[in-house]
């Protein structure tokens, strides 16, 4: 009898590419839902947007690069990197702004580098980033979130759509009566105008512990965070290193001088801190590799959005912080490279 | 470790489906002779050994077909009695699927025992040169899987600290040493006693996985009835890669094997349970190595057991004896579902290093869709028992930079596999990481023979060099004599003279010559 | 202005003066570059690549400028690393010099071998014994595979044999779809 010719190991893995990219999709479900409930639907078509010219970018540098585009499609990367950007943009956006973001990760962070497994950046920041600087209005007018008496009128379904569409918004709402600032902007300008924090979290954007909406979304985010754990779609030393290399800086600069300094709690429950803990900084692409590289990067993370939040000209640094890490990961990589088993310790 | 209270851990590892009660529930049987026997003359890495018997010679069970040559050797015996009908290249069971000299005997069914070895029950009055020559003489070799000569590894020096022998069958499908450790268990404490008495050292322990608790029990049972102190069990967690000798020593010591070392450079000794029944029965009984426990198992084959087969027994007579093939029946592979290694037919041999005999269906076996880019997961560094970077070693081993890939130390990878099981892209990771020591070893040989031939290269021109100046020399001095020697006649008739007998002599060889043409 | 001048005459004079101490007091013997050149090549000495022997076409590499892509025993790899250190683009084997071959030993027949010593001067590795009238044999360890020998043979009996694998020469290939969809990085470099 004759046999078909197999290689070692000759089980069968559990694991695929796509499964963990699904399941990462899975986990960001419940944020999403908390995210509709504080900001309305616009979230809904900012990812429809995004991954649908995200797959069309991918498809299509496939294409020019002659690879088999559907298959690698399949893979599901290029539609978390589209998720993930979109849930860092405003609830409202318009079209053209979330599809340059999304085109701008795929061609030019992820494809032109090599495609998967070759970019050196994040693709979904290295988009955010850029959308930041070229659309800074854009980018920055956010909505105040659901539960709070700042606002009589909220965009609705339609309303959201047209926005989308047009870039205006339908008489009569206007950014005036609708728009608000993040919690992390109103910390810096009012901190800036020489306010105290006391002062500042009094207002109606703060709520039990961080940013009102925020820290929903945030507690789902971490949710979702918690079952890849479990599942062992990420492992914990990068988000415990981010978590970490914000909160020890934050204490204490918040025990030396609580009246110039968000508490602790105030900077892991707003912005995009939960986010890049367990969503953004844990991409493997572009992250260190061994344990020890990844708690340094992870933590370098933490301290550089700190330092971008405290000190820096953006009220977030999550992206810009990934991203400068990012950069940093050759180095680290190469200096901690862990000693093999019977090697001199 | 005496007294042995702690355990300790090696990085990374499997928790893997077993896959071991299928073969397990049937008791433990002998294979019938098979009519034919194919024993291979190479079996292990050293020198393969030299038939001594040639076509028509008769040759008893027992009887040795094939003398060890060199020191890492080990003779090859017949596994029953019969005609030699070839000795010559056959196909063999290795990776390669190459084909190597063996003797093929042609069995009479009568099972002549050969007596040559006389049994050394009282092995205590000998000394350790003499029963390693019986362990060499028997041809045993360790029947964990890699078949190295058990002689060789029992001539470590003393000063050792502790015997392991390695009970902790790690790998997926592979039961065989479960199985002789529930029947044979007073057979190992016995190797036991006369490996401990080789190595004149007062520690043996007995490694036993935790998922194993029958075999646990039968050790017990055997070591109460016999008393001896010096022998301990211990029970060890499942994990793969841990029947790793490597990886087992660090488990029950704490301590790392230094990379291009052996355990016996920490102090301690592994060997196979299986080798040491084989140990047990060439000294107490004489018997030599002609026979091993295999596990056939898998779901291609239709009453999955093991069977103690006589070395040299082809698979399909192997198969035979375990009901046949089923229907699902696709992929044939000699050792476990980790490490084992394809092969295409099964007119193949049993040789000394096969424990398993795995025939799998598609549903078994991995998907063989394309591998995927790597996204630096890092899932095989988390794995990986000896604490390598795969993806990096993978990275470099497509570039083809193979002195990277030597500074991010390959040789101490293993080749369990762990790091290509956990791949999300399924990128073949051990394949490349032996073709990556493949490459290494052979441009190292490259740079060897090159170095050679650059010294010949440049001994001959400068040999060359120096017999054109002698020439030259040798020339202006004549040429000299002629001018100057003018005032001497003699001299100068003299030089004549032998010139001319030179141009007579070669004028004689050249006709010579072209007469012979 | 004429401070300028002489400023950097100055400068000029005293920098030249040092290039030259440097030249005198820190001076080589030999070329290292050709060392290194020479190291990376197969040293069959085969000459296929228009020169003759490993160290001369190193000397040319270094001194005419020849190709990197002259020597057929050394194949893509030899190129490569002459690529990597010499900085220059890897390109294929130039397929004048010949042919990429498995590696081969000379075998002499020498049932029909005349002894006429051409083989023996052929050779550049002295890998071939033997006298005047008397039947030559190849060392085949010292062989370098350089096919020297095989045109000087008056009776053509001189065969390039290549090396059987057997079980312990035999290596893991590379396997085969280890890259998938995606192509590695030096294939993308390639």
């Amino acid at each position: 009898m004759q046999f078909l010719l197999t290689r070692p190991p000759h089980l069968r893995p559990a694991v695929n590419v796509t499964r963990v990219m699904a399941e990462l999709l899975v986990a960001l479900a419940p944020a999403t839902i908390a995210y509709i409930w504080f900001f309305g639907p616009g979230i809904i078509f900012n990812m429809a947007i995004c991954v649908a010219v995200a797959c069309l970018a991918e498809v299509a540098m496939l294409a020019a690069r002659g690879r088999p585009s559907v298959a690698q499609l399949s893979d599901l990367t290029a539609v978390v990197t589209a998720v993930l950007l979109a849930f860092a943009l405003p609830p409202l956006t318009p079209w053209w702004v979330a599809a340059t973001g999304a085109a701008f990760a795929i061609v030019f962070a992820k494809q032109l580098y090599g495609g998967l497994g070759y970019n050196p950046f994040n693709p979904a920041m290295a988009g955010y980033v850029v959308l930041l600087i070229s659309f800074p209005v854009e980018m920055t007018q956010w909505l105040p979130p659901a539960g709070t008496d700042l606002t009589a009128e909220r965009p609705g379904l339609e309303a959201t759509l047209w926005y989308v569409l047009t870039g205006q918004l339908p008489a009569p709402l206007s950014w005036d009566t609708i728009g608000g600032a993040t919690p992390l902007d109103d910390v810096k300008t009012q901190l800036g105008l020489m306010r105290t924090v006391d002062e500042v979290r009094s207002g109606p954007l703060y709520g039990d512990f961080g940013a009102r909406g925020w820290e929903w979304i945030n507690n789902f985010i971490a949710i979702g965070g918690i079952w890849m754990l479990y599942r062992r779609v990420i492992r914990w030393h990068i988000p415990v290193a981010v978590l970490l290399g914000i909160i020890i800086p934050a204490t204490a600069f918040y025990i030396a001088d609580p009246g110039n300094h968000a508490s602790p709690a105030f900077h892991v429950f707003s912005g995009a801190t939960v986010l890049g803990a367990f969503f953004i900084a844990t991409d493997p692409v572009s992250a260190a590799t061994s344990d020890r590289g990844r708690l340094i990067y992870g933590f370098g993370i933490g301290m550089l959005t700190y330092i971008i939040r405290a000190w820096g000209g953006y009220p977030d640094g999550i992206a810009f912080a990934v991203l400068l890490m990012n950069m940093a990961v050759p180095a680290i990589d190469h200096f901690t490279v862990p000693r093999p088993y019977g090697h001199e310790r | 470790m005496a007294g042995q209270s702690r355990l300790w851990h090696f990085h990374g590892g499997l928790e893997l489906p077993a896959h071991k009660s299928g073969s397990t529930t049937e008791p433990l049987t002998a294979a019938p002779v098979p009519g034919v026997l194919i024993h291979p003359l190479s079996q292990h890495i050293g020198s393969p050994s030299e038939a001594i018997v040639a076509p028509g010679d008769y040759v008893k069970k027992g009887q040795p077909v094939a003398s060890a040559t060199g020191y890492i050797g080990s003779p090859v015996h017949a596994a029953s009695s019969g005609t030699v009908i070839d000795v010559g290249p056959q196909p063999v069971p290795h990776p390669s699927g190459l084909s190597a000299d063996c003797v093929v005997i042609e069995t009479d069914g009568r099972d002549d025992p050969y007596v040559g070895y006389d049994p050394l029950i009282n092995y205590r009055t000998l000394n350790a040169p003499a029963l390693r020559a019986r362990v060499r003489e028997c041809g045993i070799v360790g029947l964990g899987g890699a078949a190295f000569p058990t002689s060789v590894k029992l001539n470590v020096g003393t000063g050792l600290k502790s015997l392991i022998l390695n009970g902790a069958e790690c790998e997926p499908f592979i039961s065989c040493d479960d199985m002789l450790m529930r029947y044979r268990a007073e057979q190992i404490v016995s190797g036991a006693q006369i490996m401990l008495h080789v190595l004149e050292i007062r520690h043996c322990c007995i490694a036993i996985e935790e998922d194993k608790p029958e075999s646990h029990q039968s050790l017990l049972k055997a070591l109460s009835a016999a008393g001896d102190e010096r022998i301990e069990v211990v029970r060890v967690p499942a994990l793969y890669p841990e029947g790793g000798e490597r990886q087992l020593i660090q488990v029950l010591t704490g301590k790392e094997v230094p990379v291009g070392g052996i355990p016996a450079d920490i102090g301690y000794l592994c060997q196979n349970v299986g080798t040491a029944v084989a140990v047990a029965r060439a000294v107490l009984r004489g018997e030599p190595l002609i026979s091993r426990i295999v596990t056939v198992t898998g779901s291609g084959v239709a009453q999955p057991r093991n069977l103690e087969v006589r070395l040299g027994t082809p698979i399909s007579h192997v198969i035979d004896a375990c009901g046949g093939y089923t229907e699902a029946a696709r992929y044939l592979v000699m050792g476990g579902g980790m490490m084992g290694f394809p092969l295409q037919g099964d007119q193949l041999p049993v040789i000394k290093a096969t424990n398993c005999l795995l025939v799998a269906s598609e549903e078994d076996i991995r998907p063989r869709s394309p591998a995927m880019p790597c996204i630096r997961c890092g899932d095989c560094a988390t794995a990986c028992p000896a604490q390598l970077l795969p993806q990096q070693l993978y990275w470099h081993t497509q570039s083809e930079e193979f002195d990277r890939v030597e500074d991010l130390n390959i040789y101490a990878c293993i080749e369990c596999g762990c790091c290509d099981l956990v791949c999300p892209s399924h990128i073949p990771l051990t394949q490349n990481f032996r073709y990556a020591k493949a490459q290494i070893w052979s441009q190292k040989r490259e740079r060897e023979r090159s170095d050679v031939a650059r010294n010949r290269f440049e001994a001959r021109n400068a040999r060359i060099a120096a017999e054109k100046s002698e020439r030259a020399r040798r020339l202006a001095e004549k040429t000299r004599m002629l001018q100057t020697g003018a005032a001497d006649p003699a001299a100068k008739k003299a030089l004549i003279d032998e010139v001319m007998k030179r141009v007579g002599d070669k004028k004689d060889s050249s006709a010579e010559e072209s007469g012979k043409e | 202005m004429f401070l300028a001048i002489v400023a950097i005459a100055t400068l000029s004079a005293g920098f030249g003066l040092l290039l030259g101490f440097a030249a005198v007091r820190f001076r080589t013997e030999g070329d290292p570059v050709v060392d290194r050149i020479d190291s990376l090549l197969p040293q069959t000495q085969c000459a296929q690549c228009g020169f003759p022997g490993c160290r001369p076409y190193a000397a040319a590499i270094v001194s005419e400028g020849a190709d990197i892509n002259r020597c057929p025993p050394g194949g893509d790899a030899t190129i490569r690393a002459l690529a990597d250190l010499l900085d220059r683009e890897p390109k294929p084997l130039d397929p004048e010099r010949g042919v990429v071959k498995p590696r081969a030993v000379a075998v002499i027949d020498e049932e029909v071998c005349i002894g006429c010593t051409l083989c023996i001067q052929a050779c550049p590795v002295d890998a071939i014994l033997g006298a005047g009238k008397l039947m030559h044999t190849v060392i085949a360890d010292e062989c370098t595979g350089c096919e020297l020998c095989v045109e000087p043979c008056p009776v053509d009996c001189i065969d390039m044999i290549e090396e059987p694998v057997t079980l312990s020469t035999w290596r893991w290939p590379q396997p085969v779809d280890s890259t998938g969809g995606s192509g590695s990085p030096a294939r993308q470099a390639g």
